[in-house]
C-alpha cells in the first residue's frame, strides 16, 4: 500500500530511493512527457474556454490522478518509493532540509538561477531541462527572491474553513474552497508557492523541478483535508455546465476517469497522518 | 539576476511610469502610454499596442488581426493579442479579471501586456525564447 510521507520524515534510505527512481524516469524518457502533458495542459485552459487542469473544478481532480500517474511510474522503477508531500506552511525555509544536497538541492546562483548542488544540477549531468519555454537547459530556482513569503498555517486555516467546493463562473474568478487553493483569488497558496519557488517552477514547465511534484502532493492533501471538514460539501458543478468538467464527465488526456472518481484517495494511496 | 532586480520590475508593473523612474531602471529607453488594465473597462477592452527596448530587449505588444485562436496550433489566448520578444511570439493568456500571464510568469498576473512583457525579460535573464512547439 502507498503511504504518502511528510517529506520532513523521510529516512536517508527514502530520500535516496525516491531520487534515484526520479533521475531514472529521466533516464528513460518518462519525465518529460509529464511535463510536456502538463504544459499542453497549463497553456490551454481558458477561463473563457475549455479548462481541465487549471482555473477550474477539475484543477484537484485532475492533479490527483496525474500525481497518481507519476506515483505509478516511480514504483515501476522501485515499488518501495512514494510522493512525499512538502507541508510549505511549516518548512517555510531555503534551508529547510527538502533543499539539502541529498534531496533536492537548493536554491539557484544569483548570475543566472542556476542549482548548484543536490541530484538535479546541471554539473550531475543527470537533468538536463529538455522540454523548455527557453533556451536555458538547466534547473533553475529562487527561492524566496523578492522577499516572498510561503502561506502560513493562519492562511491555509482561512481557505480550508470556506464550505462550497467551487462557484460560477468557475474558473479564476470564482469565490469557494478551489480557487482560493489554487491561489487566483485571496491570500493565494498554491500558486504563491510556484512563484516563491522560482525558475521553472514559475513557468508553465514548472514539473521540470521535482519539487512540482511535493507541493501538488501538499495540495492533495489539503483537498482531503478539506473533505474532512466540510462532509457535506459535494464537488461543483454537478451537470451540464458548458467547457467544465462535471462531477461525472470524463477528463483528458485519460478520457476514462471522473471527478467523482477521484474524490477518495483511499483506493490509491494513505497519509502517513491523518489528513 | 537578484531578488532586488526582479521586485524593481514588479514594482514597475504596478507603478507604471513612476515606478520605473524611481527603480532607476533606466534601460527602457521607449516610453509610451498605454491605458491602464485595471478601472472599468479593465477587464472587457483590449489594452493598447507598445514597442519598447526594456533591458537590452525589444518587446512589442499589439493585438493580432489573425483572430487569436484562429491563429496557429500555438493558441494564443489573449483574446486575440499578441507578445513578442526579440521578434519571438511569447505565450500569453489574459484572466478573467483583466490580468495577463505568460508562460514564462505562469502563476504571477500582471496587470497589463507590458508588464507581462518585462516581467519575463527580467525573468529570462538573457536567454532566447523557444518557439512555442509544444501540446
Ligand atoms: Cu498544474
Ligand atoms: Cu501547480
Amino acid at each position: 500500500m502507498t503511504v504518502r510521507k511528510n517529506q520532513a520524515q523521510l529516512t536517508a534510505d527514502e530520500k535516496r530511493r525516491f531520487v534515484n527512481a526520479l533521475l531514472a524516469l529521466k533516464r528513460n524518457g518518462q519525465y518529460d512527457s509529464f511535463v510536456t502533458t502538463h504544459n499542453a495542459f497549463i497553456m490551454s485552459d481558458t477561463d473563457n474556454g475549455d479548462r481541465v487542469g487549471h482555473r477550474s473544478p477539475s484543477f484537484l481532480p485532475w492533479h490527483r490522478r496525474f500525481l497518481i500517474q507519476f506515483e505509478r511510474a516511480l514504483q515501476s522503477v522501485d515499488p518501495s518509493v512514494a510522493l512525499p508531500y512538502w507541508d510549505w506552511t511549516a518548512d517555510r525555509t531555503t534551508v529547510s532540509s527538502l533543499w539539502a544536497a541529498d534531496f533536492l538541492g537548493g536554491t539557484g546562483r544569483a548570475r543566472d538561477g542556476q542549482v548548484m548542488d543536490g541530484p538535479f544540477a546541471a554539473a550531475s549531468g543527470g537533468w538536463t531541462v529538455n522540454v523548455r519555454v527557453d533556451g536555458r537547459t538547466f534547473l533553475r530556482r529562487a527561492l524566496g527572491s523578492g522577499g516572498r513569503q510561503l502561506p502560513t498555517k493562519a492562511e491555509v486555516e482561512s481557505v480550508l474553513a470556506m464550505p462550497a467546493y467551487d462557484a460560477p463562473p468557475w474558473n479564476s474568478s470564482s469565490d469557494g474552497f478551489r480557487n482560493h487553493l489554487e491561489g487566483w483569488r485571496g491570500v493565494n497558496l498554491h500558486n504563491r508557492v510556484h512563484v516563491w519557488v522560482g525558475g521553472q517552477m514559475a513557468t508553465g514547465v514548472s514539473p521540470n523541478d521535482p519539487v512540482f511534484w511535493l507541493h501538488h502532493a501538499f495540495i492533495d492533501r489539503l483537498w482531503s483535508e478539506w473533505q474532512r471538514r466540510h462532509p457535506d460539501s459535494p464537488y461543483l458543478p454537478a451537470a451540464g455546465t458548458p467547457h467544465v468538467v462535471d462531477l461525472r464527465d470524463t477528463m483528458r488526456p485519460w478520457n476514462d476517469v471522473t471527478p467523482a472518481d477521484m474524490l477518495d484517495h483511499r483506493p490509491y494511496y494513505t497519509y502517513d497522518t491523518a489528513a | 539576476m537578484s531578488g532586488i532586480t526582479r521586485r524593481k520590475a514588479l514594482g514597475v508593473a504596478a507603478g507604471g511610469a513612476a515606478g520605473l523612474v524611481a527603480a532607476g531602471a533606466a534601460h527602457a529607453a521607449v516610453q509610451q502610454a498605454e491605458p491602464p488594465a485595471h478601472g472599468a473597462q479593465g477587464a472587457t477592452a483590449a489594452p493598447g499596442s507598445f514597442d519598447e527596448v526594456y533591458k537590452g530587449r525589444r518587446i512589442q505588444g499589439g493585438r493580432t488581426h489573425d483572430g487569436g485562436h484562429g491563429g496557429g496550433h500555438h493558441g494564443g489566448h489573449g483574446a486575440g493579442y499578441t507578445v513578442r520578444i526579440d521578434g519571438e511570439e511569447l505565450h500569453v493568456m489574459r484572466n478573467a479579471d483583466g490580468t495577463w500571464i505568460s508562460v514564462i510568469n505562469h502563476y504571477e498576473p500582471q496587470a497589463t501586456p507590458k508588464a507581462l512583457a518585462r516581467a519575463a525579460v527580467t525573468e529570462l535573464q538573457g536567454a532566447a525564447l523557444v518557439p512555442l512547439a509544444l501540446g
